[in-house]
């Protein structure tokens, strides 16, 4: 075909990327190991704590977080709600899916905090950083659950690892955002009185930052919150098995169920973490 | 005694800043540098030098490189080459503590737009200098709420920023610098971002701290009429460079360059310039015990129909009239203390000039100027402070003396006459100002006429 003279030879990205997995699996595999041990067993010992009180008494306190935090309206909603889920026979799923985004939320600001601020404080590892995260968001999240599987194996911990990688970014662009974006004149005032790096860091620029940092938080929940459905398909258990089952055997009303099960918790989670980010101070500000 | 001292400050921002300084010093404008190089010279070999309690004003435009050259000073700017001193220790060369020690102990700033921090309290806020040298909480608290009642913000402690007015806000900013003890102030256009009536109360407190504490200050401003209200001395900045360092008046009635002299066109003169700086000698004085008779000789001499009295110690004591003179010759009185009259203004030499301007129009006199015991220092004719506060040059442009309202109605014209004549000499006022009150004629003629 004189196509063929055109066409450029096939350089080979995914084989590289083999590779690189293999590599990994071969010569690292203390390392995934104790990963996949660490995460499996933090997975569960949230999930015990969780499943700790009984089903109502569970819905009862995040009815009164809701009221105390938000409102008696929203209160009342998330005790309704949870109890919704409880009797369409969904409670352990749903707790099971909650403990695996709390843990996912943990180690993404664990992780992304860090980063932020040193992408905040050093352009270099902004330039740097940048990139990597637009390629850990933009590429297909089920492309994630491959290699996931063959480092941490099926299950929770792949689960976990591949949901924290989606979930990671906003983390740390928001932090670097929130930091980046106090008034300079702010940080120069507090450098002038003598103020160390670390504690204008600790006591201005993270204060400031922090309306900014706990979007990025709400935003990583949300994020976890949709990957946890996609992992269902490597068995990472949860709501995400249910919706992965009630596809394959074409249930409509088990997999609407299921869903909104999700949408409570998601509900329940963004409105919670919204009104972290908004204290009273900056509200006052806002009206001045 | 010398508090800040710096010599051949350079800051240049951009690439190759030090070819750009070797550059700057063949003499190369800013311009052909930073087309050269790319580098732009944000201050050029400036000198600076502030004495202990001295409120030192640095004046310019802005892109003038003033705010660069205060940052440099407790290097919130690293200069690019020169060295800085700060009573005796040379701050160029302190490491990361010492600098941090030097800024929460020695030197502290006030910032153009406050810059609070939102989420503190007022309290917290004004003893942030003392957070950051580790003050234990009571201690610090104490100090803040000292420093805070000196600007006047009693019960405020609890607040934040947020519910402050500007005014109050940098008065907040104030104290934070207060607050450390701190001997130096470097204050950034404190004022700039105010209201006009709140930027008086302003510098008013300043002044009155400034007379209580006597801190070495560095006073950034773009405006002409704060740097002259407050300076002790004042440096104008242009294009990175200083035109002119020199006290207030220095710099109003001697600009150095072509661009102080526009730039000092458009201030207030009458509240800068006190009678100090447009008083002459008198042209004679008499005894009162001068003769009548001789009295006469010397006004007719002299061409003035009226001459100030002092004692010997020159204390002033009145002034006599030509046709009271010849009467009181007539009468055969032996001397004239009889015919004494006090028709004239009388002022201090520190009194501003605007101030002397309705004493000026109401008598024929010259305004006399005493010192604290009463002794005549000099005098002012009228053409003199008028043409001191219109800046000659400039009234013959707009023609607007009596800006203020309080001068008379022949001001303009007697002042564009002092334009056109050049310098004014006591006499020419002395004659003048009486021709022009009573008949418009040709005044030396009709002095001459008396005589």
């Amino acid at each position: 075909m004189a196509d063929e003279a055109f066409s450029l030879p096939r350089i080979p990205i995914g084989d590289g990327v083999d590779a690189a997995v293999s590599f990994l699996r071969t010569e690292l595999s203390g390392f995934f190991n104790a990963v996949q041990t660490v995460f499996g067993a933090s997975v569960e010992a949230m999930e015990w704590v969780l499943m700790l009180p009984p089903p109502l008494v569970f819905a009862a306190i995040a009815g009164l977080i809701g009221w105390r935090l938000r409102s008696w309206q929203f209160g009342a909603f998330a005790f309704v709600a949870f109890s919704v889920v409880d009797s369409m026979n969904l409670w352990d799923e749903t707790i099971s899916t909650l403990s695996l985004i709390l843990i996912a939320t943990v180690l993404a600001v664990i992780i992304s905090l860090p980063v932020g601020v040193l992408a905040a404080r050093n352009d270099t590892v902004s330039t740097l950083v940048r990139p990597l995260l637009d390629f850990m968001q933009t590429l297909p999240v089920l492309v994630y659950l491959i290699p996931a599987v063959l480092l941490l194996g099926i299950g929770t911990p792949g689960g976990l690892a591949a949901t924290l990688i989606f979930a990671l970014p906003p983390g740390v662009r928001l932090t670097e955002l929130g930091i980046r974006t106090v008034d300079k004149e702010v940080v120069e005032a507090a450098e002038a009185f003598g103020s160390s790096r670390n504690r204008t860091l600790m006591r201005v620029q993270m204060p400031l930052a922090l309306p900014a940092i706990m979007q990025g938080i709400n935003q990583i929940i949300m994020l976890a919150l949709s990957m946890v459905v996609v992992a269902g398909f490597i068995g990472a258990g949860g709501l995400g098995n249910e919706v992965v089952r009630s596809i394959s055997r074409v249930e409509v009303g088990t997999g609407f169920e299921a869903g909104l099960a999700v949408v409570i918790l998601a509900i329940f989670l963004d409105r919670l973490t919204s009104v972290v980010g908004q204290p009273e101070r900056n509200k006052s500000k806002q009206d001045a | 005694m010398t508090m800040i001292r710096g010599e051949h400050l350079y800051k240049v921002f951009g690439p190759q800043a030090r070819k750009a300084v070797d550059l700057f010093e063949q003499g190369w404008t800013r311009d052909e540098v930073k087309e050269q190089t790319g580098a732009l010279g944000a201050v050029i070999d400036a000198d600076i030098d502030v004495a202990e309690g001295e409120l030192f004003v640095v004046m310019g435009l802005s892109g003038s490189g003033k705010s660069t050259l205060v940052r440099m000073i407790n290097r919130l700017h690293d200069p690019t080459s020169g060295t800085v001193e700060i009573d005796g220790v040379n701050v160029t060369e302190l490491d990361g503590k010492e600098l941090r020690d030097l800024r929460a102990g020695k030197v502290s700033m006030v910032f153009q737009r406050f810059a609070l921090f939102p989420h503190m309290t007022i309290l917290d806020n004004a003893a942030w200098g003392l957070e950051t040298q580790q003050v234990d909480k009571d201690e610090r608290y104490e100090k803040a709420r000292k420093a805070l009642s000196t600007v006047g913000l009693d019960g405020w402690e609890a607040n934040y920023a947020s519910e402050l007015s500007g005014g109050m806000q940098q008065r907040v900013g104030l104290a934070r610098a207060l607050a450390t003890e701190a001997d130096i102030l470097l204050m950034d256009e404190p004022f700039s971002a105010l209201d006009p009536l709140i930027k008086r109360d302003m510098q008013s407190l300043l002044i009155e701290l400034q007379s209580e504490l006597r801190k070495s200050i560095i006073f950034i401003t773009h405006d002409l009429n704060e740097a002259m209200r407050l300076g002790d001395r004042i440096a104008v900045m242009k294009d990175g460079r200083i035109e002119q360092t020199g006290e207030p008046d220095e710099i109003l009635s001697n600009p150095a360059t072509e661009y102080v002299a526009e730039f000092v066109r458009d201030v207030d003169r009458s509240r800068v310039l006190t009678a100090a700086n447009a008083v002459q000698d008198p042209l004679v004085t008499l005894s009162p015990d001068t003769q009548p008779r001789a009295a006469m000789v010397q006004m007719r001499d002299h061409e003035a129909p009226e001459l100030f009295v002092t004692e010997s110690d020159r204390t002033l004591v009145g002034a006599v009239r030509d046709d009271d003179v010849a009467e009181a010759a007539k009468r055969g009185d032996r001397t004239i203390r009889d015919v004494l009259h006090h028709d004239y203004g009388q002022t201090g030499e520190d009194t501003p000039l605007g101030h002397t301007l309705l004493d000026a129009a109401r008598y024929t006199l010259p305004l006399a100027v005493v010192d604290e015991q009463g002794r005549l220092v000099g005098v002012i004719p009228r053409v003199t402070l008028l043409s001191a506060l219109a800046n000659r040059d400039v009234l013959a442009e707009d023609g607007d003396p009596d800006a203020n309202g309080s001068g008379p109605p022949d001001a303009a014209e007697l002042a564009a006459q002092a334009a056109n004549d050049g310098q004014p000499v006591a006499s020419d006022g002395q004659a003048h100002s009486r021709g022009e009150t009573t008949t418009g004629e040709t005044p030396a003629e009709e002095g001459a006429h008396h005589g």
